[in-house]
């Protein structure tokens, strides 16, 4: 149909997408607290999104005053990262009075931009404070390009597709309308079409649309047919519950798709999960850019992620419809293969010596691994350990102490150090 | 008084036991029918219900992909030279497209769970929608709220079973293809009564199906909100919607007369309006034994 309206913004150039606003893709990373703010900067975020008191889908986690929100951003800028805070919930009528003092004082902290899903929201964020942007959330689902037309339309300067978006969608979503597009790339994700799930709401009176969701569709549910159970006795249970997402080895397929940013889901994840995940496609997006033919995937990378996190991992709807292999009915969560041991925060050349956190105990003569942004990394045996008087420890036991170690290779300020669990 | 209806035969039917509106249409453009009415059909669906005196509403509330657009045009002004009386929309797409080939006709917004505050009401309003389908998940204070605030049209779902999780992943011949069963010969669809019981809650049974447009679960219990019927004429509800979903016809139109008869008693005369004891009793004698009938998010509190 050759009409202004439903008519591209440039002729589509299959195959290829087009890039029509940043050079190179964005890593954008969770932060659910300050910490993990400085972390995920640390190690390698453009970008990172986190929760205020209000109006946000993680009512559990910690989330930012509006202090928290200026150290962040402050934080953030000197390393030339943006922070964005969500605002997705579905509002319900007494959710919104005070919804436009809020965002007055998210613009005024040195917010770059809101992500919203209500449109009551971007709303009043597009008449109340120019000064932010607005990211449309995944929360609307969007998995079209004339819906990402529309909301460019509306003024959006970005639009974070729907989970349910395939790679050759984005493709044509990009080649078609002249718009920002994110997409979530790693972590866990509802199986729902995002927002189309109240099962929170009917077990536990939990709004999953405001922040209350239990994570029902990962529960064990007996499916039956005529009355009886589908499953014999001692095959797996039936369960929603789908694989986190994880997309470091198909990256250049993205970028080829003209994807501007990268999100990693996980607000609620440990600073070590935040690192390591950040790190890898951190190196992963570096290398491509500076040379996208001679790219190779670093087994590095997958093995980093996999340090952080054990959970089965698959590539989303971006090949195709999840089937079995993509959904969890074998029980769940086994524990990290590493744990964060402590954090560097000085080291001195001259002795070899670095100072470090406490973050879990550890003590002489146990494996480490140490490493920073950028890939460094090697491992080592805890030598002798002491404390800040120069005491010896037998163990590094207490939370948060100051530990000094002497370590086989330099480190810098904000490396951690991991040890191997079990 | 509006149901939804899966053939013209059904919506006759319907529309005798006193549908005032039909919600009708197909799985290619609209979410969780009772059935296709195809698009050859649709035009003397849309007269017939006109001659019965019902309106036509059709539905076209599906989230879209890219593929799914180019059908788009076509068939909303084949609605609409049909004289639907209104679409039922729920992706932004759908708006640039009825803007552009049937700008004339009335939208109705329904974003299923989301639909939940009358200020992104009248911002669709704004865009042309003329009505909003509240969310199930609304309690009375908020449904009353919402009206208050609202220059548009309120529905609100008063009878049958909810939506509670839909999910564009076939998340039934996963775990069937999971335990190695060859059920592609099985079919999914809602009338295989498929249910799902968790374990700490063995007295609810979650109706579950597959289509087209992915994996459906039902709410365990069905909504019955006649008793509170005055409370929302009362607040100046516009639309009643009766989800026949997973009933059977006959069930469906004792629950349309119950309603039907209720509705015309209130208007008459509000202040001497009673509850008619013996609808009630006609519903209860028909309704599955599985299956509650309860006030939904009605009277509930929620927390998040």
């Amino acid at each position: 149909m050759n009409s202004a309206v439903l008519s591209a913004d440039a002729a589509p150039a299959p195959g290829k997408g087009r890039r029509y606003r940043l050079d190179k893709p964005e890593l954008l990373a969770p932060a659910g607290s300050l910490e993990k703010l400085k972390f995920a900067v640390r190690y390698g975020a453009d970008a990172v999104y986190i929760g205020g008191r209000k109006y946000g889908l993680r009512s559990n986690a910690d989330n930012f005053s509006i202090e928290e929100m200026r150290e962040g951003v402050e934080f953030a800028s000197r390393y030339g990262a943006k922070v964005f805070v969500a605002t997705n919930i579905f509002a319900h009528q007494e959710d919104l009075p005070g919804v436009g003092d809020y965002l007055k004082q998210l613009e005024d902290a040195g917010i770059s931009a809101i992500i919203a899903a209500d449109p009551a929201i971007v709303e009043i964020a597009l008449k109340t404070t120019p000064g932010l942007e607005v990211h449309l959330s995944t929360q609307q689902s969007t998995m079209n390009w004339q819906a990402v037309r529309y909301w460019k339309e509306e003024g959006l300067p970005r639009v974070v597709l729907a989970r349910e978006t395939t790679m050759e969608e984005i493709r044509e979503i990009k080649s078609r309308v002249d718009i920002e597009v994110e997409v979530f790339i790693h972590g866990a994700m509802c199986s729902s079409v995002s927002g189309r799930c109240v099962l929170s709401n009917h077990f536990t009176d939990r709004d999953s649309n405001r922040g209350g969701c239990c994570q029902s569709c990962r529960w064990k549910y007996d499916l039956r047919s005529d009355g009886k159970p589908v499953a014999e006795p001692g095959e797996h249970l039936f369960t929603m519950g789908s694989k986190d997402l994880c997309m470091i080895r198909h990256l250049p397929d993205l970028i080829d798709a003209g994807v501007d940013s990268f999100k990693i889901e996980g607000r609620m994840k440990s600073i070590h999960y935040v690192a390591s995940v950040v790190n890898a496609y951190r190196q992963a997006i570096d290398a491509y850019m500076a040379d996208p033919e001679g790219y190779t995937i670093s087994p590095d990378w997958i093995a980093d992620i996999g340090k952080a996190a054990n959970r089965p991992l698959s590539t989303g709807f971006f090949y195709g419809t999840p089937g079995a292999n993509e959904h969890i009915y074998e029980p769940e969560e086994k524990p990290a293969p590493y744990d964060f041991a402590a954090v560097v925060l000085d080291y001195n050349p001259s002795t070899g010596v670095a100072t470090v956190q406490q973050r879990s105990p550890f003590k002489p003569g146990m494996e480490v691994e140490f490493f920073g942004p950028g890939g460094r990394s090697f491992t080592q045996r805890v030598g002798e350990i002491s404390d800040e008087q120069g005491n010896r420890l037998d163990v590094a036991r207490h939370p948060l102490q100051t530990i000094r170690l002497r370590t086989d290779c330099p480190v810098e300020p904000w490396d951690i150090m991991r040890k191997k669990i079990g | 008084m509006l149901v939804s209806a899966g053939s013209v035969s059904q919506m006759e039917r319907y529309v005798r036991a006193g549908a005032s509106a039909v919600l009708i249409g197909e799985a290619r453009f609209g979410m969780r029918l009772p059935g296709d009415i195809p698009e050859s059909q649709i035009e003397e669906a849309i007269k017939r219900a006109h001659e019965l005196g019902a309106k036509a509403y059709v539905s076209m509330n599906k989230l879209f992909r890219n593929e799914e657009l180019a059908a788009l045009p076509d068939y909303i002004r084949l609605v609409a030279n049909a004289g639907a009386d209104a679409i039922v929309f729920g992706d932004p797409a759908l708006l640039l497209n009825v803007r552009e080939v049937a700008p004339g006709i009335p939208l109705h917004w329904n974003a299923e769970m989301t639909g939940t505050n009358s200020a992104a009401a009248a911002y669709w309003g704004r865009k042309g929608a003329v009505r909003a389908v509240l969310a199930r998940e609304l309690n009375e204070e908020e449904i009353i709220g919402f009206k208050r605030q609202t220059q548009l049209e309120v529905q609100v779902q008063v009878h049958g079973a909810t939506n509670i999780y839909h999910s564009y992943r076939n998340l039934l011949q996963s775990y069937m293809d999971h335990l190695g069963k060859a059920t592609r010969l099985v079919d999914l669809g809602e009338d295989r009564g498929l249910y799902l019981v968790e374990a700490e809650r063995p007295d609810e049974r979650l109706p579950v199906y597959e289509d087209a447009n992915g994996t459906h679960v039902m709410s365990a219990d069905d909504i019955c909100l006649l008793e509170a019927l005055p409370e929302l004429l009362a607040a100046g509800v516009d639309s009643l919607f009766v989800e026949p979903l997973l009933k059977s016809e006959e069930y469906n139109e004792t629950v349309l007369r119950a309603y039907r008869s209720a509705i015309d008693r209130w208007f008459a005369d509000p202040d001497g309006y009673e509850l008619d004891e013996r609808a009630l009793d006609e519903i209860h004698a028909l309704q599955p034994s599985d299956r509650e009938l309860s006030f939904g998010f009605l009277y509930k509190e929620q927390v998040y």
